[in-house]
């Protein structure tokens, strides 16, 4: 399992790349970080992702 | 107003003295407020996305206007560079805004953190914009660490109490060396025209455009509160003083 934003999503063994696209994320729009890394936007395909790691998936939303 | 009356952040000039929060509202009505404000920069905050979630913020953002990313919900420096790094890799630019709060009945910054973040961030090519609680002490050390301006609070953050603050934001206003930006609690245009009488360098504002009941038309409003209030500091405010002053010729009256 891969911790994804707080909830375990059955992503490992997944290429990062892959996985994003197949979920529907926006790879324009988000940023991302891997166990507590950030993952540069054109590393994506480069990163394959393993059972217990921990992603934080971000975007921009309104805000003051 | 002239054209050659800037507002310079890290290097970037702007011509807009207002920057608007894009928060509790409807991403459809942003244009429209952005247009109306004349805003060059807009604020935004970083979230958790979920899966296929298509809409986003920055598709309703027109062109050419400066993102400003907050760093809400940190409440330690080091959660706030982490919000800043991230914020910048979504690839909008080095702008951040630095909030640190861990009271939330209040909102309050945390200047000791804030000081922190803006000093590792500075360090890193980041362009500061430091959200405090004016205290002309933490405004320095802000200075210090690097901020490229100085962002003091008018009351709590939503409140629409206008400017609490008032006598303090003067003192940064006249001790400080960089762009003072009230930012939070400014309710009303004429709250906004005053901070810019004042000598304040911009305003920000989000919740008294947000509630507002018609949207735009607010942000037209305070667009030209802001205009005014720095037209008129720049043109230097006429005297006060105890007793009457005639504006007519006081000779050549009729049947004299």
């Amino acid at each position: 399992m891969v911790r994804i934003n707080g909830n375990d999503v059955a992503a490992a063994g997944q290429n990062l790349q892959a996985f994003l696209e197949q979920k529907g994320y926006r790879c324009d729009r988000i940023a991302i970080e891997l166990n507590g890394a950030i993952v540069p936007r054109k590393t994506y395909a480069a990163v394959t992702l393993h059972d217990g790691d921990s992603m934080e998936i971000v975007h921009f939303v309104g805000g003051g | 107003m002239e054209n050659d009356d800037k507002l310079v952040l890290g290097g970037h000039e702007f011509t807009s003295r207002f920057i608007l929060g894009s928060g509790k509202f409807s991403v459809d009505l942003i244009k429209a407020a952005v247009d109306q404000a004349g805003a060059q920069i807009v604020t935004m905050a970083l979230r958790r996305v979920e899966a296929g979630q298509k809409d986003n913020i920055l598709d309703f953002i027109p062109k050419g206007v400066t993102l400003l990313p907050n760093t809400s919900s940190a409440r330690t420096a080091e959660e706030a560079v982490r919000i800043a790094r991230l914020s910048r890799e979504i690839g909008c630019g080095d702008f951040i805004k630095i909030e640190v709060m861990r009271d939330s009945k209040y909102l309050l910054p945390d200047n000791a953190e804030t000081i922190k973040a803006t000093e590792i961030l500075a360090k890193e090519g980041f362009i500061v914009l430091p959200y405090m609680y004016p205290d002309l002490y933490a405004a320095r050390a802000l200075v210090d660490a690097g901020a490229a301006a100085i962002m003091p609070l008018a009351s709590p953050i939503g409140t629409n109490k206008g400017l609490s603050t008032r006598d303090f934001i003067q003192i940064l206003i006249d001790e400080i060396d960089l762009p003072i930006i009230v930012d939070a609690g400014i309710g009303r245009p004429s709250q906004a025209c005053e901070a810019m009488e004042m000598g304040a360098a911009a305003i920000m504002a989000n919740t008294a455009i947000a509630t507002a009941g018609n949207l735009p038309l607010m942000a037209q409003a305070f667009r030209k509160a802001i205009e005014a209030g720095r037209a008129a500091y720049l043109a230097g405010m006429g005297r006060v003083r105890e007793t009457a002053s005639a504006s007519d010729p006081l000779t050549g009256f009729l049947g004299d």
